[in-house]
């Protein structure tokens, strides 16, 4: 398959005097093919967010690389380019919002790009419509709830039609429906439109909708897989100060009382299969 | 509460007035004020208070908000109307002690008056019809011109767009950080100035790093959309200026026109 995102051996430390002695990032490999929906998950302060900030161009590795789309992040002549190919969402809905109405703020990039004002207004339409808030188009951002910012904000960046996003925590300060809002708007483009996904979270039933999860823990790769990989090993991810989801933990117990259920149950469905068969 | 504050005081609408391209409506404010000080004389001047007057009505903005818009300048209406009798030379109506007050004082006085009247009020209309994004957008345009001379016009109108946008968000943060320190004990409303003036000191501080942190994040999220200066920049919404810009624009002309020729003539 296309890789979209491939960095090879990257070494990052914000101490840029003494890079090796306190990084961040060590020796992460990882390509993340065209249309897959990824899940990067980790505890504060794992080099989870700085990873994130990779693949587009934000923080350029030290040692090794990050190629976008045959582009490398390195090349300043294609800076604009990578940041058009991959777009990223930030946590905080209220300061990535530019303008003060919905859709100028969805133009912006647009704006930046250069791109005529009828094709504007067009890919404004399209990327509202594609994260239901074209009914908003002209309400200030401070009138919407945080998943609809979210959303907003997302629309903002696929305005740009990008093949990749990247979130980093979009949910982490939002209330549960607004977290629900912004996954199901999620899926809906990694579906609908083929958009890669790279979530950066540390809620784990996030990451159990994924294609994929890598675990991050003191800036190296742990774990590569499917969620039914990863977090069947639930010692492994306790190990490193991280849960898993609730049906998951609850198969693991019951395994451990002795009981004959699967350990790889991510969903309520299976985990309510699972119980049904025990119960008899 | 804070967070009812209005930020500017626009009065969304439907009227000829709020649809006239910003551009237009602040070259012909300019043209307003600019009639109103080329007017000598009553006749002058009654036609810029018809305008005025008229502006409003078209507008269906409530006469009641001139009034609004005038109070915080009545001061200054008193005071030179006051220095202006007192200090006018002329036929005296008026005499105590060294006090004259003339004829041509009393009507200099007045003139004044109306003449700062209308000066608000007229302005006062710029931004009841117009929203601060529109009024942002059309000084950016009219002073694109300015670029030449290398002044930053679109870092100006990017500032006021994100100063407009982060009004609200600051606000209820402010509302936010007081209820913190309330529940930490503070106390801002009692003592005298300085005690106050002090108390406010726990409010601002975290305002301020969290303004910074905010700036930081702003300006990683505008990278991350390719943002790079005014330069090669497009826009979405275009100004269209129409029969209405152009009707207007006569009016206008036509008043001044008027207001000269009545200075010579009268």
């Amino acid at each position: 398959m296309n890789e979209i995102i491939q960095a090879t051996h990257v070494y990052f430390s914000y101490d840029e005097e003494d890079a090796l002695s306190l990084p961040v990032l060590e020796d992460v490999s990882l390509s993340v093919p065209e249309g897959q929906f990824l899940a990067v998950l980790g505890h504060n302060g794992s080099g989870k967010s700085t990873l994130a900030k990779h693949f587009n161009a934000i923080l350029l590795p030290q040692q090794g690389r990050v190629v976008v789309a045959g582009m490398d992040t390195a090349d300043d002549d294609r800076l604009y380019d990578i940041r058009q190919t991959v777009g990223m969402v930030f946590q905080n809905p209220d300061n990535q919002i530019v303008a003060t109405i919905v859709e100028e703020d969805v133009a912006f990039a647009l704006e930046n790009m250069g791109v005529p004002p009828d094709e504007i207004r067009r890919r404004v339409d399209d990327a509202l419509r594609a994260v239901g808030m074209y009914e908003y188009r002209e309400h200030a951002p401070h009138q919407l709830s945080g998943g609809q910012k979210q959303r907003v904000a997302i629309a903002g960046v696929i305005a740009m039609r990008p093949r990749c996003i990247v979130l980093d925590e979009p949910t982490a300060m939002l209330d549960p429906r607004g977290r629900a809002e912004v996954m199901k708007t999620l899926r809906a483009l990694n579906r609908d439109y083929g958009i890669t996904v790279a979530l950066i979270t540390h809620y784990m039933d996030e990451a159990a909708q994924c294609d994929r999860v890598v675990v991050v823990d003191s800036g190296r790769v742990l774990m590569d897989g499917t969620p039914r990989e990863v977090f069947r090993q639930v010692d492994r991810l306790k190990s490193v100060g991280l849960d898993v989801p609730q049906v998951t933990e609850l198969m693991h117990q019951l395994r451990q009382a002795g009981l004959p259920v699967r350990d790889d149950v991510i969903t309520e469905e299976e985990c309510v299969r699972e119980l049904e068969k025990l119960l008899g | 509460m804070i967070k009812d504050i209005t930020i500017g005081q626009y009065f969304p609408g439907r009227s000829p007035i709020h649809r006239l391209d910003p551009r237009v409506k602040i070259l012909l404010t300019l043209g307003y004020i600019i009639i109103l000080f080329v007017a000598r004389n009553a006749w002058g001047l009654a036609l810029g208070v018809v305008f005025g007057f008229g502006a409003y009505l078209i507008s269906r903005i409530p006469l009641s908000m001139i009034l609004k818009s005038l109070r915080p300048v009545v001061p200054i209406i008193i005071f030179t109307a006051v220095l202006n009798m007192l200090f006018v030379d002329g036929e005296p109506v008026f005499e105590w002690w060294i006090i004259q007050v003339t004829r041509e004082g009393i009507s200099t006085a007045v003139f004044m008056a109306v003449r700062i009247i209308c000066l608000i009020a007229g302005t006062s209309l710029l931004t009841y019809t117009t929203s601060p994004i529109a009024l942002t957008d059309g000084i950016e345009r009219l002073l694109s011109p300015a670029k030449k001379l290398h002044f930053p016009v679109h870092e100006l109108a990017m500032m006021m767009t994100i100063a407009l946008r982060f009004i609200p968000t600051l606000i209820e943060e402010t509302d936010k950080i007081i209820s913190a320190q309330k529940a930490r004990g503070a106390d801002l409303e009692s003592g005298g100035l300085m005690q106050r003036a002090r108390a406010l000191i726990p409010i601002l501080i975290p305002l301020f790093v969290s303004s910074f942190r905010r700036a930081d994040e702003l300006a990683l999220a505008m990278e991350c959309r390719c943002y790079r200066g005014g330069e090669g920049r497009t826009r979405m919404k275009q100004l269209h200026m129409g029969a209405g810009d152009a009707a207007a624009s006569a009016v206008v002309i036509l008043c001044l026109a008027g207001v000269i020729a009545m200075n010579i003539l009268l």
